[in-house]
């Protein structure tokens, strides 16, 4: 379990952290990085100090729930239509820190440092971790995932910084490409890390659901939107269930 | 209760806090807390993902359709058409994401520069 004589990693949980944190110079973490430039884009234009929206990088760290968080605000609706509809978004973190949880477990793993590290969890460090840590020693993963999980963090609390500071001196085509990196990478990222066709479903609905939503019911359409093709696409996936049974 | 209908400085902060990172991180608590307990593939989980799934489309559409910024100064047809050839392009080069980034980026840089 622990390894062996394996390349020859540091068997320290201090190295296996620092190996942690050299995930950030990966392909995954620049893609990410550049659709946090689109947000910083998006909370600037809304209003949103430079202080606030670090703050929020740091304690939501989950895209999609900050992209709501921020267009709910636009739309002006209260504090508690605003929790609602991004904890809808964020509901999807839940089935993604159940099935890591379980490979980051040792066997004397203390329940608060997977809750600590539980935070980290976003679609980015998830990919990146489900991919590699079976590559690393039972006894590390835990020191491992935070150096993946904090470096991801911390890099991007700054790119939200250096853009917010930026984002209005950009010549329009640039800031115009920075604003649709978000969107594709929600597109292919959702499509790449769907687990069953009913997420894929589910996506379609939102994507046609959305705007006309937005048309019959402005202020609520994300809520409505969500539970609608959410709820649809669910139905399909149990009439498929029951029409092939596996 | 708005983000700015209170004038403290605090106010944004505890504002994010409750509707963002309390929203958020109860999710990934619960996780916690479920891991080990019940299978991923168990359908409360089926239905959770696709609710997620599809309310952060309908960002997506909102993010595509109704933009702010400079974005929203682009014809509607090119920013549609961009992010459609660009997931067309990621789903044919087998799901590479950059693929998908780098091909929409480029219709819509294109799109504006010719336009």
């Amino acid at each position: 379990m622990s390894g062996g004589a394996a390349a020859g990693p540091p068997e320290s949980h201090f190295g296996w952290y620092l190996r942690g944190l050299r995930e950030v110079v990966s392909l995954p973490a620049l893609i990410l990085a550049s659709s946090f430039v689109g947000f910083a884009a998006l909370a600037q234009g809304a209003g949103f100090t430079l202080v606030q929206v670090v703050f929020m990088t740091a304690t939501i760290w989950a895209l999609p729930g900050m992209v709501v968080l921020v267009g709910a605000v636009i739309a002006g609706n209260g504090l508690f239509v605003v929790a609602l509809a991004v904890a809808l978004s964020s509901a999807r973190l839940t089935p993604m820190v159940v099935s890591l949880v379980p490979e980051l477990k040792a066997e004397r793993t203390r329940p608060w440092v997977l809750y600590l590290l539980s935070h980290f969890v976003a679609v980015t460090s998830w990919v990146v971790a489900m991919h590699k840590v079976q590559t690393v020693p039972r006894d590390f993963r835990t020191s491992w995932y935070g150096g993946v999980g904090s470096s991801l963090v911390m890099l991007n609390m700054a790119v939200v910084t250096v853009f917010y500071l930026t984002a209005r001196d950009l010549p329009p085509v640039l800031s115009a490409g920075l604003l649709l990196l978000m969107p594709m990478y929600f597109l292919t990222s959702l499509w790449t890390s769907a687990r069953e066709a009913a997420s894929k479903v589910a996506m379609v609905l939102g994507l046609v659901l959305g705007p006309v939503c937005a048309a019959l019911v402005p202020g609520f359409s994300l809520l409505i939107a969500g539970l609608a093709g959410g709820a649809a696409a669910y139905a399909w996936h149990r009439l498929q269930a029951r029409r092939a049974p596996t | 209760m708005t983000f700015t209908g209170i004038e403290a400085w605090w106010w944004p902060f505890l504002f994010i806090l409750v509707a963002g990172w309390l929203a958020t991180d109860s999710w990934r608590f619960l996780g916690v807390f479920l891991g080990g307990r019940i299978s991923e593939d168990s359908e409360v989980l089926v239905f959770v993902r696709c609710v997620a799934t599809a309310l952060v489309a309908a960002v997506v559409a909102s993010l595509i359709l109704t933009p702010g910024g400079a974005l929203a100064d682009t014809p509607i047809l090119l920013r549609a058409g961009a992010a459609m050839v660009g997931f067309a392009a990621y789903l044919a080069a087998g799901k590479r994401m950059i693929v998908g980034l780098l091909v929409a980026e480029a219709v819509l840089v294109g799109g504006v520069l010719l336009g």
